[in-house]
Order: C-alpha cells, then sequence, then structure tokens
C-alpha cells in the first residue's frame, strides 16, 4: 500500500535515518514482548515432577539485539534494492549466455550424476547422500505432476510413499515376493489409494483439498502405528530384503553376482547397483513425466491449472484429470516407497511424518512448480543444505519453515524456474472491443 | 447411562476448547479467504505463555487463585495476539495478492518455524503443572458405584467459553470493529473505497483469533495439566475440522462444530478405541467436506469468473 512510486520522485521519498531507525525500535519491542516470558524464561520438569524454572536474560537481550540489528539491514537493504516488482534489465549479451547455461545444465548434470558411483567410488558417504538426493528428486518429480503440472495442492503425499514402502516391506517379509514382483505392486497399491482418496475429495477447492490431503496423510500414518498386528505399530518392519539384481542376489555366495561375474565381492556394489536402480526409477518418473505433458491428458492438468472455471467450460472432465493426475503422482511416490523399504531394511511410521509431505512439497515450490530440471535442482539444494546443517539439527526445521517463508514472499514462483504451458497459441490475437460486443470474441 | 452422561460432559468441555481455536480458523478464512496453518502453533504458543506466567506468579507467593488466573488469562491472550499480529504482518500480509498457494506454503512455513522455535526454547519435553483448580460436584451416583462428577475447572472452561463467545459475538455484532471486518470479508476493494482500514481490520482478525487461541490454550493446561511444543498440530487440524463442519465463515458454526468434535471424539473414545480418536476425527473432515462443503450452517459458495 505504502510503496513508494516509480519515477523521479523518488530520491525524495527516499526515508530517512529517523524513519529506520522509529521502525527498528518498534520491532525491537514487539519482540522483546513476544520473546520475553518463552525465551526469557526456560522452564523444566524438574527431579520430583515438579515444573522449575530459570531466566536467560541474557538470551533474551541477544534476541532483541539481533532483530534491532536485522530490522535496519532489512530496510537499508530494501533501499538500495528499491520497490519490488519493477522490471529489471538483463542485458541481451547476458540473456543469451544464461540460455546457454540453462540448455546445457541438464545433459551436464545427468552425465555428472551418471559418473557419480565411479568418480566416488570408494566414498560410502557420498554414494548414500547421492541415494537420498536422488530419492528426492524422484519423489519431487512424482509430487510435481500433482502440484505442479495439475496445480493440486497435496499435503499428504508422503501417505503413498509409505503406502509403497509397507507394500513392499510386507509382501516381501510376508509371502517372500521379489523386489521386482513388488515394484510394480507398490505402485499399484499406491495409485489405487489415491484414486480411493481422490474420487470423492477432488471436487473440492484448493486449500480444502490441501487440508484433505494432509488429514488423509495423517490417516494412513495412525492407522501404519495402530494396527500393530500386521505393520508393526511403531517397532516397524525389520528384515525387509535386499533387492537382487534381476533375479541374482548381491551376496558374497557362489551364487552371487561377483561370483558369476568373477570378480571379488564387495559391498559397495549393492550401494553402486542401488545408487543406479534410483537414477534408472528417477529418470522413468522423469520420461513418463515428459511425455505425458505432450498427450491430450497432460495438457488438460496443465490447463486445469491455470483455470479450472475454463476448463470446465470446454467440456474437460475436471474430476478424471484430477483423478488421473492424483493416482500417476501416487505411483510414483508408491515406487519411491518400495525402494525406499529396500534400501533401508528397516521402515517404521518415524519416516512418513507430515513433515516429510512438506518437505517434498518445498522441493517442488522450490523447483518452480512443474519444471522438472528445477525440481532436481532444488531436491539436491534442500538435502545438500540438510547435510550441511547436520551440525544444527536441532534448528533445521526452523531454517527449513523460515526459508519456506521467505521464499514465498521473495519468489513465490520458485526459485529457479517456472513451466509455462507446454502448449499454446503461436500467435495471440487481438480483440477489439467491438468484436467482442459483437459477439465474435 | 452414567457413563454416558460423564462422557458427554467430558466431550462438552473438550468441544469448547476445539471451539475456541476453530472461531480463529473461521474468521481469518471468511476475511482473507486462506487456511491459517499456523493457528493451532498459536493455540501450544498460547498455552506455553499461560504455564511460564502461572509458574512466575505462583513463585512471587501469589496464592489467591481467582486473582491468578485472571492475570495469566491476561498476560497469556496479550502475548499471544501479539504473536498472531506478527505472523499476519511477517507471513501473510505481503503475500495477499499472490497466487493462490503462496499463502498456504506461507503458512505451513510458519507453522514450522513455530513449532521448532517453542521447542528450542522450552526444550521437547512434556511440562506438567499441578492441578490448579481442584474439587467438582458429584451429580449422580449409580448403583453400581460409577459416579457422575463436573469438576470445577470443567465448570470454569464451559463458562469462560460462554462468556467470551458474547463478548466476541457483540464484538462482531455491534460494534465498528465488527462493521469493518464483515465488510471486508464481503468486499475488500470497495470496504477500502468506503474508508475501511483493510490493512488493520485484518491486523485485528489475527489478532482477535489469536487471543481466543490463547485462552484456549490456557484452558486445555488448565483441564489436561500439561503443554508439549507439538500439540498445536493434532489440536489445529481438529479444530480446523470443527470450522468446515460448522461451515467456515460462521461464528455459531464453529462453536457449533467445535462441540460436535469434541463430543464425537470422546464418545469415540470410550466406546470404541482411544487409539484410533485421531483418525476419527480425521474421518469426519473428509466425509463433511464429500457431503456437506459448506458445513451445517455456512452459506454455499459461488464460484464466480
Amino acid at each position: 500500500m505504502t510503496a513508494p512510486a516509480p519515477g523521479p520522485v523518488q530520491a525524495s521519498r527516499l526515508p530517512g535515518v529517523a524513519f529506520i531507525f522509529k521502525k527498528a525500535l518498534i520491532s525491537a519491542l514487539v519482540a522483546l514482548v513476544l520473546f520475553s516470558l518463552m525465551i526469557g524464561i526456560r522452564t523444566e520438569a524438574g527431579p520430583t515432577g515438579q515444573l522449575i524454572y530459570w531466566t536467560r536474560f541474557g538470551d533474551l537481550a541477544a534476541m532483541v539485539a539481533t532483530v534491532f540489528g536485522g530490522s535496519i539491514v532489512v530496510e537499508l537493504l530494501r533501499q538500495w534494492w528499491g520497490p519490488v516488482g519493477t522490471v529489471r534489465i538483463v542485458p541481451p549479451s547476458v540473456q543469451s549466455t544464461l540460455a546457454v547455461a540453462r540448455r546445457a545444465i541438464a545433459p551436464i548434470l545427468l552425465i555428472f550424476t551418471f559418473l557419480v558411483p565411479v568418480i566416488f567410488y570408494d566414498q560410502r558417504y557420498i554414494l548414500d547422500l547421492g541415494i537420498l538426493v536422488l530419492t528426492y528428486v524422484m519423489l519431487g518429480w512424482g509430487l510435481n505432476v500433482v502440484v505442479g503440472l495439475a496445480g493440486l495442492l497435496d499435503l499428504g503425499y508422503v501417505a503413498f510413499y509409505a503406502v509403497g514402502a509397507y507394500s513392499y516391506a510386507l509382501l516381501s517379509t510376508n509371502f517372500g515376493l521379489s523386489f521386482w514382483v513388488c515394484l510394480p505392486l507398490a505402485g499399484i497399491l499406491a495409485a489405487f489409494w489415491g484414486v480411493l482418496l481422490g474420487f470423492p475429495v477432488l471436487r473440492l477447492r484448493g486449500d480444502y483439498l490441501a487440508i484433505v490431503t494432509l488429514a488423509f496423510g495423517e490417516i494412513i500414518r495412525l492407522v501404519i502405528i495402530n494396527w500393530q498386528s500386521l505393520t508393526g505399530g511403531p517397532n516397524g518392519v525389520s528384515g525387509i530384503p535386499r533387492p537382487s539384481f534381476f533375479g541374482i542376489p548381491l551376496t558374497p555366495g557362489d551364487d552371487g553376482l561377483a561370483a558369476k561375474l568373477g570378480i571379488e565381492f564387495s559391498t559397495t556394489h549393492r550401494i553402486v547397483f542401488l545408487f543406479y536402480l534410483i537414477l534408472a526409477l528417477a529418470l522413468l518418473t522423469n520420461w513418463v513425466t515428459i511425455r505425458l505433458r505432450r498427450l491430450p491428458i497432460g495438457r488438460a492438468w496443465e490447463a486445469l491449472r491455470e483455470d479450472e472455471v475454463a476448463c470446465r467450460a470446454l467440456g474437460i472432465n475436471t474430476t478424471t484429470t484430477k483423478l488421473t493426475a492424483f493416482a500417476t503422482g501416487a505411483m510414483f511416490g508408491g515406487f519411491a516407497g518400495a525402494f525406499f523399504a529396500t534400501r533401508q531394511g528397516f521402515i517404521s511410521p518415524e519416516s512418513f511424518t507430515f513433515q516429510e509431505s512438506a518437505l517434498v512439497l518445498a522441493i517442488v515450490v522450490l523447483g518452480g512448480m512443474g519444471s522438472q530440471l528445477g525440481v532436481a535442482l532444488a531436491a539436491l539444494t534442500m538435502i545438500g543444505g540438510f547435510e550441511l546443517f547436520r551440525g544444527f539439527d536441532q534448528y533445521r526445521m526452523l531454517v527449513f519453515g523460515l526459508a519456506m517463508v521467505l521464499l514465498m514472499i521473495w519468489r513465490p514462483r520458485g526459485l529457479i524456474g517456472h513451466r509455462a504451458p507446454t502448449v499454446f497459441l503461436r500467435h495471440s490475437q487481438a480483440i477489439s472491443s467491438e468484436l467482442a460486443r459483437e459477439g465474435r470474441g | 447411562m452414567d457413563y454416558f452422561a460423564q462422557q458427554l460432559i467430558n466431550g462438552i468441555v473438550l468441544g469448547s476448547i476445539y471451539g475456541l481455536i476453530a472461531i480463529g480458523y473461521t474468521m481469518v478464512y471468511g476475511i482473507v479467504g486462506m487456511i491459517n496453518f499456523a493457528h493451532g502453533d498459536i493455540f501450544m504458543i498460547g498455552g506455553f505463555i499461560a504455564l511460564i506466567s502461572f509458574l512466575i506468579l505462583v513463585s512471587i507467593g501469589l496464592t489467591v487463585v481467582p486473582v491468578i488466573l485472571l492475570i495469566v488469562l491476561l498476560v497469556s491472550m496479550a502475548i499471544t495476539a501479539l504473536y498472531g499480529w506478527t505472523v499476519e504482518r511477517i507471513a501473510y500480509r505481503p503475500l495477499r495478492h499472490s497466487f493462490r498457494l503462496a499463502p498456504m506454503l506461507s503458512a505451513i512455513g510458519m507453522s514450522f518455524v513455530l513449532t521448532n522455535y517453542s521447542q528450542i526454547a522450552q526444550g521437547a519435553r512434556v511440562k506438567p503443572v499441578p492441578p490448579i483448580i481442584t474439587g467438582g460436584y458429584t451429580l449422580h451416583e449409580g448403583s453400581e458405584g460409577f459416579v457422575v462428577r463436573l469438576s470445577n475447572v470443567q465448570i470454569i472452561v464451559v463458562i469462560t467459553t460462554v462468556v467470551l463467545l458474547a463478548i466476541f459475538t457483540w464484538l462482531v455484532s455491534r460494534t465498528r470493529l465488527g462493521r469493518d471486518m464483515r465488510a471486508c470479508e464481503q468486499d475488500q476493494t470497495m470496504a477500502a473505497l468506503l474508508g475501511v482500514d483493510v490493512d488493520r481490520t485484518i491486523s485485528m482478525t489475527f489478532v482477535i483469533g489469536a487471543a481466543l487461541a490463547a485462552v484456549a490454550g490456557m484452558m486445555y493446561l488448565l483441564y489436561y495439566g500439561l503443554v508439549d511444543f507439538f500439540m498445536g498440530f493434532v489440536a489445529g487440524i481438529k479444530a480446523f475440522t470443527a470450522a468446515v463442519l460448522g461451515g467456515i465463515g460462521s461464528l455459531p458454526g464453529a462453536m457449533l462444530g467445535g462441540l460436535l468434535i469434541g463430543l464425537i471424539e470422546t464418545l469415540w473414545s470410550a466406546y470404541f478405541s482411544v487409539e484410533y480418536k485421531d483418525v476419527a476425527a480425521f474421518s469426519i473432515l473428509i466425509v463433511v467436506l464429500i457431503f456437506l462443503p459448506t458445513g451445517l450452517l455456512g452459506r454455499p459458495e459461488v464460484e464466480k469468473v
């Protein structure tokens, strides 16, 4: 409301030192009240069960001072950066370089990913991290179908991940089915649950849908925790079989892959195999998404994201369209879940909390909702960032939440890219008001 | 029968707490059209502030229970209201004209911030308090020795809720602020043209919602005798369910929905299984949205192009 108008008058509108100081003082005062009890006083259950408390006025003062200083810095930055929303002109030469870099980055990244197990063969940590990142890339791409392409906010995506993981875990431990049989089954079951949930609720509007999917995710988790006879409850399922190389086990025995190939056995083989497995699954997700985007159904998804009312007016069955998006996304979630179960060898409801859903959603949003490359880069940034913050475990989710808020304020359409609809008319037709009045528009 | 009567009492008390939280959801949804995902955490913060101020008051030697309760109520309402205001100012106001998923995602981020902030500031362990209000009345003594009891805490929770609801209904229907709120709810641009300060009105909505959530937090503390940093999540979803059940945007609806959810949850725990009580509450949300998307007392939403 009070943003200064652009133009020559801007200089005189710049707030002075007094203004900045006043604003920072108010912020500090607000912070003082907010933090007074929550940070200034620390409570804890004492040895006898009685609550005790002690004061932390030093921390309180530090926090208030930080807010005061931060507020001044933010205000100065805002002045230096100018009002948000103005168009910044990038010189054409820089633009073309950026475009080239943009086109080159995907193949380079892909080749590098293929080479990771070769380059870092001895570094188990990097391989494990790579597998983790790729799992989230796959989850991100799967959710991207729902959120990015069809524009449906799904806060319970982890439910399908859980369905996939538990499908594989239970089928293999109870019936001895192999990974390769269970993988499609896990996908189908997850998709089935997606349809089951989607069918009744997809008529809902955006935020209602979000809450219902969230509730659904929680229901699945609570059922897993409480249905102890089937799922083992909070103890989870352990002893989940490791995957085999299309039937050949990756064990040191005589019938193992190493013996058959005549090479020395190493546990790294399995890690490398898992790495390529998740890479293949992720690329499958990507490929299917890209192909689907060119089919009528994919175009209907994108149209739905842009304008639901217009879609309905054009005769697109919005319920079926949403349902297919939901089922497709859920299926990939199920695949990823089955992979997760076989990699960990142990799963418990702890792995399928709302935080996980929010993390995958954040990856999709950060990646720019619909951009495949963006999602991959976002997964790399997020999971890599989490690893960097490993020492500050308790601050991790705090920083994550703050980042999400700031991201929405700063770049609501995503950091890395934004995917425009795949197809649109070659030339936009200008319709004059007279034609429109005659009913020709 | 006695057992049922006892559960009914418990359900109404729980429902009052949900109803108080649900009002915050329903008001914010009515005026800005977004689900304030962080509202459950505001309730949790309210509980914590009530706990801390209570501890301080007791340790400085105050012993008159009504005075303590009044001060705790006012302090937690004031500080929590400021939390509500700050959250709106930081996370929602800059996004008012952004694309439609943005406020929701920002709210989820804010919810994480608040949950983890109180975990870091106050530790992850459950904070118990000794019962502050004791005593009660025996309403009926059954033949098998089952006693229907109405404790003083329960009476206080229900009375506080009713009083606050009365004050609040008066505020919305009779004051300038209430009129501004209803105007903004209908058409923000028109309201602004007619001299309503839209920004201020929306801020006030958040402040009032947070204050009521603080009351709910304090009632929760009194009733259950404990708070922990994670209690806002589930309570928040249930209160949202209550708001949807009653018809989002409708104040009496939120209270009615809260009571129904409280009753359903208590009766479900009493007659079916405690483990699945949250599943029952969440399932109700899904069922209501499918068969009764406008809720019990809500107005049908007309989608316009």
